[in-house]
């Protein structure tokens, strides 16, 4: 498979009804949206496949509602897509995609965002991470040229702690996959338990290799009989692979949150409020799925793009960045508040749905949690906390 | 003063002679609307509709009464004195909020899913036209003298103007984020237009589609994301308008001449619209995640009541008996 699949498509409208005021003049926009194929791990149940145009499908449906609003100001705008195999280079494919746009949008892992941030020939481009949930590229790893749209892993973190001190589930127990994302996101969890000063205890390694759907009832109450008492048992399980079969099999009566049961999401099929009815409907139609979480890092990434030119009237990569980076800058993300970047590392502030598979829980930030500048900083990585300093100048 | 609940009793009972005037309030997640009294402020009627009613408006003679059946994909004509649903015009799909012309005969409608404008002739009850606006259009209005009808559209985030002799757009301009709700007002000089997530009310010269003025909102101890101007109207003459804030819980009056705000009234909770009663001296504000109306006494700008309605109410119509 030395092969890159190189899909085009490019979608593109002209058309121009009534007369357009506002910041008219016929601008032309090229976002490029890159793909790496990451092949999932092997899992216990394939009762929930991953969508082969996950993030794809969000890219495009920001597309449509660019279109739309361009049409009245004279703007057009076109999506290029390229997927890229798993044995072909991120960053060659990267500096191709640069030579024709210095707008990008990326749903790849850590290692490429900076494989391709790193290029010189990104210098000037605008990047959008909408892929990666991790800390570093948010902190020491950060790239002045990176934007991000989906969240770190510090965000839904701390999205669920707010619950639990809502809630009073003062201790808390964790059980983790052995694989790295796992006690990444394990090491996550427990950082934010302990900010929110909750009481953490017991954490154990989830290391069987039993095929779970016959016998959890069996090993699962025995594996979390030596948690202690806790009031809520985290699960972290960034594959999906086990964590279904933990709910109702745990020694004691818990709740369980994390990767199963409680789960802090970026979007799901059970946001509703906030006209998000109407995303999810749109999204439907286009996609015959409901929207997912790098689906809608994705249109963020596309729509924060639109919302910029609509605004500016410019399509480069440098007064787009330091349009979105501005006081004026902010998205309606139908999460129920304004979205924007935080200045210090790139990332969008966002609310975090809690969800369960049938409704929404509650949204963070939660009522009660204060910040000087506003709640959704008491979500990841606030200014202090991130070691970010591409963005100082 | 066992007297005024008698009253409250017979009208209720006689069902068709009503005698006081009403606030019709449609009711999105119970597929009702809920009739309140405008003199005993209570339900008096709870009166079944089609799916997610939002948008709600009476015929100019008060004759008949419109309601957008969203999750119906119908704009319903009901008899305001039975309750009965007389015939379902063609809307387009999935209707939010609608706007009747002057002419007592053309629907202007907002087609939330598929971004157009309808606009429907209720007396053929036929489509005379489809106008492409921009994504998730919702709030609507008419110029008095009826040659313009606006739609705004949430996720363009415009204004979109249409002639209604040619049922074309000739001006489209860029308002703040998520615009919800459009009123013409001062004899059609002045649109105002809401953006929710924007928190501004923009204020339109219409004579040359430009702004003039640009409407900022403050409340105290609350964060500014979550002051988002929804619904408005206006007082007597115009002088000042009442601005529903959302999930702030606060209505704000704002003085027309000025565009300064002078006041914020705490409301039910994420408010949407409103409507007054006959003579402006009460307020009443539909309150959709509490499930309830507050009544605002306007002269002294404070709520005085909160009435108990259906889930999740939305639209608030104004409906006289006599």
């Amino acid at each position: 498979m030395l092969r890159l699949l190189r899909l085009v498509r490019v979608m593109f409208c002209a058309l121009v009804l009534g007369s357009a005021s506002g910041a008219g003049a016929e601008v032309a926009v090229n976002i490029h949206y890159l793909k790496q194929i990451v092949p999932a791990p092997p899992t216990l149940s394939n009762l929930d496949p991953i969508p082969e145009d996950l993030g794809l499908r969000g890219a495009e449906l920001g597309l449509e509602d660019n279109i739309t609003t361009g049409r009245f100001l004279g703007q057009s705008y076109s999506l290029t897509v390229t997927e890229v195999a798993e044995d072909q280079d991120f960053a060659e494919v990267t500096r191709a995609a640069l030579a024709e746009t210095g707008l990008l949008v990326l749903d790849a892992p850590l290692a490429q965002v900076l494989a391709a941030a790193d290029l010189p020939e990104a210098a000037e481009a605008l990047l959008f991470n909408a892929g990666a949930a991790d800390m570093a590229l948010r902190s020491a790893q950060c790239r002045a040229r990176v934007l991000h749209t989906l969240p770190s892993y510090a965000m839904k973190a701390d999205a669920l702690m707010q619950f639990f001190v809502t809630r009073r589930w003062d201790e808390i127990a964790l059980i983790a996959g052995d694989r790295p994302e796992d006690q990444a996101w394990a090491n996550t969890l427990e950082t934010s338990a302990r900010k929110f000063g909750l009481d953490f205890g017991a954490r154990k390694t989830w290391a069987f290799d039993a095929d779970m759907r016959r016998n959890a009832s069996q090993e699962v109450p025995l594996f979390t009989q030596d948690l202690g008492d806790y009031d809520v048992l985290l699960v972290a399980d960034a594959a999906d692979d086990f964590a279904r079969y933990i709910s109702f099999n745990t020694w004691r009566p818990r709740p369980v949150a994390g990767s199963e049961g409680l789960r802090p999401v970026t979007w799901h099929r059970v946001v509703e409020a906030w006209g998000a009815a109407q995303l999810q409907s749109r999204f439907e139609e286009l996609a015959n799925r409901p929207m997912q979480d790098r689906d809608y890092a994705a249109w963020a990434a596309v729509r924060a793009i639109g919302e910029a030119v609509t605004r500016t009237g410019a399509a480069d990569a440098e007064t787009l960045r330091d349009y979105m980076l501005s006081d004026a800058f902010e998205l309606a993300g139908f999460k129920g508040r304004p979205l924007t970047f935080r200045s210090w590392n790139g990332q969008l502030r966002q609310p975090i749905p809690l969800v369960h598979e049938r409704a929404l829980v509650a949204q963070a930030p939660l009522e009660g949690f204060l910040h000087q500048r506003t709640e959704l900083d008491t979500l990841g990585l606030d200014q202090p906390e991130s070691d970010c300093t591409a963005f100082e100048n | 003063m066992k007297l005024p609940i008698l009253t409250t009793l017979t009208a209720a009972l006689m069902c068709s002679a009503a005698w006081a005037d009403e606030i019709w309030v449609t009711n999105e997640k119970d597929d009702t609307i809920s009739v309140i009294d405008i003199e005993t402020l209570e339900v008096v009627r709870t009166i079944d509709t089609g799916e997610r009613p939002r948008g709600i408006t009476f015929s100019k003679d008060f004759s008949v009464v419109y309601i957008c059946a969203s999750d119906s994909d119908a704009v319903q004509v009901m008899d305001p004195d039975t309750g009965e649903i007389l015939h379902d015009l063609p809307s387009g799909e999935d209707p939010e909020q609608f706007v009747l012309h002057p002419d007592n005969r053309h629907l202007y409608i907002a087609n939330e899913d598929d971004a157009i404008t309808t606009v429907v002739d209720t007396e053929t009850r036929t489509v005379v036209a489809q106008i492409d606006v921009g994504i998730e259009p919702e709030g609507m209005a008419v110029s008095p003298d009826g040659k313009i009808a606006i739609t705004t559209s949430e996720t363009t985030s415009m204004a979109h103007w249409i002639d209604t002799e040619t049922q074309e757009l000739f001006a489209n301009t860029l308002v703040d984020s998520r615009p919800r709700h459009a009123e013409f007002v001062k004899d059609g000089t002045e649109l105002w237009v809401s953006s929710e997530i924007g928190g501004t009310i923009t204020v339109f010269d219409v004579a040359t589609q430009t702004e003039k003025a640009k409407i900022d909102f403050e409340v105290a101890n609350i964060h500014p994301d979550r002051v988002q101007p929804v619904g408005f109207e206006f007082t007597t003459g115009y002088t000042h308008a009442f601005v529903a804030l959302g999930p702030s819980n606060h209505v704000a009056v704002v003085n027309a001449e000025t565009y300064e705000v002078e006041e914020y009234i705490l409301v039910g909770r994420r408010v949407w619209h409103m409507d007054f009663n006959r003579d402006r001296t009460q307020l009443f504000t539909t309150n959709g995640v509490s499930g309830d109306v507050t009544v605002i006494d306007v002269a002294s700008r404070k709520p005085i009541k909160s009435i108990k309605v259906g889930r999740f109410p939305w639209g608030a119509a104004f409906r006289p008996t006599d």
